[in-house]
């Protein structure tokens, strides 16, 4: 990579992230908060676009690596009293990096569909125990998740929850999702990357040229487990309640369509898809117990007229309204 | 020995509920070569518009209750028919995440359709179950209505095999779900093939939802429930095959109802583990070819 695209780069990242550290100044606590649900998942759905778009993978069990990280975090409160929000994250990647390496061990034995039914069918095991074993894990009731606090000092159980979510806790999550954009960004851009792309495109062509394929799979699988474990920690004191809800496998579904929505054929869809389907969610909820139609239909016309995505949509219309203007 | 024979009878009832849910996902992956993820709502959609239909009946006319039992399957099946060349077609020479994606947004768009239409609250039209009584088997007695959803379901076996086997039309949705393109050249209508395939699917899962109504009931949820049970039938036994979703809907019976009486928190787990291993050690099933 030259200095005129890492220069390049600054120019258009260094505006969107002042932007992401003023927006709690001037938006009220309860939209900041729904952004920070946003951001969370677009730190899921940039793991997630990692096997999809890079690699050509599509996984309909990532609830697991999402599961897996929301719970760690309640399991360190509940058995561990560890309320800090540092080790909460620390602990969600090891947990998540344990269990995307093993699972991914099976799973990228297989591509196509029956590497999206190996990891359904993995992500349910989970599920299951979630939800059979309640004395570890509330079953349906779910774990509570208190407000954790930060560097020892901001938050804790006593602090007011929604002052502390909205500014102490903001921050963290756009710290960690500027540094997951960053880190996703020098991965796809790098030989690895590179790499990937080109087992996506043409297997049997790659294993020639001397990549070793199933061991990059694997080391994608690894990395995009833990991208979206952390997104389920970031997530888990915003929710404040961890169920087996999101390890259920239509919660993977929900992964797959955000980054759908905003396009896998590029970096910025999945982010920018997890940020609207955020508020498409939230609104529909709030305006109608039909909520999961107004979302299906949604899916069902996307991916009927615009299968490129929202992002993948505009790139291939603005060199066309560029030249009407 | 009475134990057993009831968990034989409980695994025999359970593998043909599973089975007339698995066969029509299996079918349409065969011939079609898409995992139907709204296949659990078209099952849900069967036992809502059979319970709507029994409940609205009443209990008094014994006999008109069990002719009204099968329009939940008819619905399951109109509504398939509808959505194959609507939604489904424009599809498939796409990547299979577009088609998954369009099956999950379906399964949605069901769920909350049947919320509307039946409310959230689940129906148990028992009636038909009630009004067979039940048998002494040794000193347990045992619901009548169980035996009829075991009959049913070898039946579906049965006609089935003979359909595919035994008919001219089955012949073409072999060749079909073999070759697509050879047989499209030989003059066969594959949009028609693809149609009927997929509608007889959903006839299936609407009928396995029907007669399960009376005993179970039901409830939202319930589609997004069974279609996963459905898939671990279908992963044992081989995507495409029918033996393969018959014996898969044994295996998975018999585990279930041991799990659920002898280790009831790994009950499901253990079932997905099941899958796990066998894909990892034949990835086609047990049945199934690549």
């Amino acid at each position: 990579m030259g200095d005129a695209s890492v220069w390049g780069g600054v120019r258009v990242a260094g505006p969107i992230v002042l932007l992401l550290l003023l927006l709690p100044w001037f938006l009220p606590p309860y939209q900041t908060i729904l952004f920070s649900y946003g951001l969370a998942f677009a730190v899921a759905a940039l793991g997630f676009n990692l096997l999809l778009g890079y690699t050509g993978l599509l996984s309909f069990g990532h609830s697991a690596y999402f599961g897996v990280g929301a719970y760690t975090v309640a399991f360190l409160v509940k058995y561990l009293r560890i309320g800090s929000m540092e080790l909460h994250l620390l602990g969600g990647i090891l947990a998540t990096a344990a269990v995307s390496a093993l699972f991914g061990l099976v799973c990228v034995r297989y591509t196509r569909i029956f590497f999206a039914m190996l990891t359904l069918a993995l992500s349910q095991v989970l599920w299951s125990l979630a939800l059979k074993f309640y004395w570890v894990s509330g079953g349906t009731d779910g774990l509570r998740v208190p407000t954790p606090t930060l560097l020892g000092l901001l938050g804790g159980p006593k602090a007011d929850k929604v002052a502390f979510l909205s500014h102490g806790y903001y921050y963290i999550v756009v710290l960690v999702f500027v540094g997951a954009v960053g880190i996703m960004w020098i991965i796809v851009h790098s030989p690895f990357g590179k790499a990937l792309q080109a087992i996506r495109d043409n297997e049997i062509r790659a294993e020639f040229v001397g990549i070793q394929v199933r061991r990059y799979r694997w080391l994608a699988f690894l990395i995009s487990g833990v991208f979206t474990g952390v997104a389920g920690a970031l997530w888990a004191p915003l929710n404040g309640l961890v169920t087996p809800d999101i390890v259920y496998w239509p919660f993977s579904g929900r992964i797959v369509f955000l980054t759908v929505l905003g396009g896998f054929r590029n970096f910025t869809g999945p982010v920018v898809g997890a940020i609207v389907y955020n508020y498409l969610e939230t609104y529909a909820v709030g305006t109608t117990t039909y909520w999961q139609f107004v979302l299906g239909a949604v899916l069902v016309v996307l991916v009927m007229t615009m299968p490129a995505g929202i992002v993948g949509t505009l790139v291939r219309l603005l060199p066309r309204i560029q030249r009407a203007a | 020995m009475t134990e057993l024979v009831i968990q034989l009878l409980n695994s025999l009832y359970y593998a043909s509920t599973l089975f007339l849910l698995a066969c029509g996902l299996t079918l349409i992956y065969g011939v079609m070569r898409i995992v139907n993820l709204a296949h659990g709502t078209l099952y849900a959609l069967g036992a809502y518009v059979t319970a709507g239909a029994v409940l609205t009946l009443g209990a008094e006319h014994p006999l008109a209750l069990y002719l009204v039992m099968p329009i939940g399957a008819v619905a399951a099946a109109l509504t398939g028919a509808v959505i194959e060349p609507s939604l489904l077609r424009p599809l498939y020479r796409r990547p299979e995440e577009y088609q998954l994606l369009v099956t999950f947004g379906l399964l949605l768009i069901l769920e909350d359709v049947m919320r509307f239409l039946w409310g959230a609250l689940p129906l148990s039209p028992s009636a038909p179950a009630d009004h067979l009584g039940s048998i002494t088997i040794l000193d347990a007695t045992y619901p009548n209505y169980n035996f009829l959803v075991i009959g049913v379901g070898a039946l579906a076996a049965a006609a089935l095999w003979a359909f595919v086997y035994r008919t001219k039309f089955g012949v073409i949705l072999r060749a079909t779900s073999q070759d697509m393109r050879m047989t499209s050249a030989l003059g066969v209508d594959a949009r028609r093939v693809y149609v009927l395939a997929f509608t007889i699917g959903c006839f299936l899962a609407g009928l396995g939802g029907a007669i399960i109504v009376p005993i179970s009931g039901a409830a939202l949820g319930m589609g997004v429930d069974a279609l996963i049970l459905a898939f671990v039938v279908v992963v044992v036994g081989g995507l495409g095959s029918l033996e393969g979703a018959l014996v898969g809907s044994l295996i998975v019976g018999v585990f279930r109802t041991l799990g659920v009486n002898y280790f009831p928190e790994a009950e499901l787990a253990i079932l997905y583990l099941i899958t796990a291993v066998v894909l990892l050690v034949r990835p086609t099933g047990l049945f199934g070819s690549a």
